[in-house]
């Protein structure tokens, strides 16, 4: 067996490399789902860039100035979402639920203290759906261990 | 809970490391969720046949009318799973500074000069036998303000997905020999010296191409097992 080679940040300096032509749009026409990605001091991140993919749908958004990304999916049970930004030794992992899952019966979300599943539920919005990440600090999202 | 196997040590830096700044507010505080095995290994990953590749984007001395500044160099390696075989037709997205230590990103204010022949980003698949090739200049080292008189050592960034969920891989690839590896915070979030090693390519004289580019080699190796599909 051989060690994995390990993680380092994505730097700050991945604006012009790593985003693509209709990178958000994981379908044409879909959900838009909009969010912010905020540090432990509340303040937004806007060098951190996101993927989202379920099945056959994957999408990437880089986020602005205000730490915020937007995407458009196809309805589907839940996204797996990765989170890669300057200070991120490793991404994190965490997933989107649409606002109409099953809660009660999601093999995830029973590993989730129920007090902090609503982080991992993105709300109904006006145009689409709202889902805020919270690396740290009060409503931390819940990430899950890679 | 996730059961790393005995033979498999692990050398990913923790989320929080002080000594890099930005981790400070970024690192998350409560305790990550564990999920079974199986939803680590046997996940599928991205798909990411959405992002294009052109077959000119693993020459970045190709981008533009002219030639960048700099010493050329081969950047060639193999992408291995945990059982150490091939990963096929994978992504590889290289992005790095010129030769004089300058971003073209917007937001890179170093007073480094741009190089109106270099962007720096290209892309590739892996070959039949996970063998990803680049050519490229040599990136310099930059300053940045994480410490008093702090600079990053010479490093191309790495971007890899595999086909499950575990292998996906943001990375840096270090140059051998650079005098400011030992002070890098970045690379240093790696506790063990043998997990910082490798990160480190090797100067790879058998590919070095006379009259021509000195070539590095690094290999690379995602987590995850059961990689590849089994035949039915």
């Amino acid at each position: 067996m051989t060690a994995p080679t390990p993680s380092q940040t994505v730097g700050p300096f991945f604006g012009f490399a790593v985003p693509f032509d209709g990178d958000a749009n994981a379908v044409e026409h879909g959900v838009r789902i909009e969010g912010q990605v905020l540090d432990g001091a509340g303040e937004s991140v806007p060098d951190a860039i996101l993927e989202v993919f379920a099945g056959e749908q994957f999408a990437r958004c880089r986020t602005d100035s205000e730490g915020a990304f937007h995407f458009t999916v196809a309805k589907t049970a839940h996204l797996e979402v990765f989170v890669f930004a300057r200070g991120l030794l490793r991404h994190l992992a965490t997933r989107m639920y649409f606002p109409d899952a099953d809660l009660d019966s999601d093999p995830v979300l029973q590993r989730v203290d129920p007090e902090r599943r609503h982080t991992l539920v993105a709300s109904p919005a006006e145009g689409g759906l709202r889902f805020d990440i919270r690396l740290q600090g009060e409503d931390e999202t819940v990430f899950i261990q890679l | 809970m996730l059961v790393k196997g005995v033979n498999e040590p692990d050398f990913e830096p923790p989320y929080l490391f002080p000594d890099y700044r930005a981790t400070q507010l970024r690192a998350p505080k409560r305790e990550l969720v564990r999920l079974p095995e199986e939803w680590f290994h046997h996940s599928r990953g991205p798909a990411f046949g959405r992002v294009p590749v052109r077959p000119d984007d693993a020459d970045l001395t190709r981008q533009h009318r002219g030639e960048p500044l700099g010493e050329r160099i081969i950047l060639t390696g193999r992408v291995l799973d945990g059982d150490g075989r091939p990963v096929r037709h994978t992504l590889v997205e290289v992005w790095q500074a010129n030769a004089a230590g300058r971003y073209v990103d917007p937001s890179d204010t170093h007073p480094a000069p741009l190089d109106p022949n270099f962007t720096g980003a290209g892309r590739c698949l892996t070959d039949d036998d996970g063998v990803y090739r680049f050519v490229t200049v040599k990136p310099g080292a930059y300053p940045w303000r994480n410490h008093a008189n702090a600079w990053r050592p010479a490093h191309v960034h790495f971007s890899l997905f595999g086909p499950v969920l575990a292998s996906r891989l943001v990375t840096q690839m270090y140059f051998p020999g650079d005098p400011l590896i030992p002070l890098d915070p970045i690379l240093n979030s790696i506790p063990n010296a043998r997990g910082r090693g490798l990160l480190v390519a090797k100067f790879d004289p058998e590919t070095t191409e006379p009259e021509w580019a000195l070539a590095y080699r690094w290999d690379i190796v995602l987590r995850g097992r059961d990689s590849t599909p089994r035949e039915a």
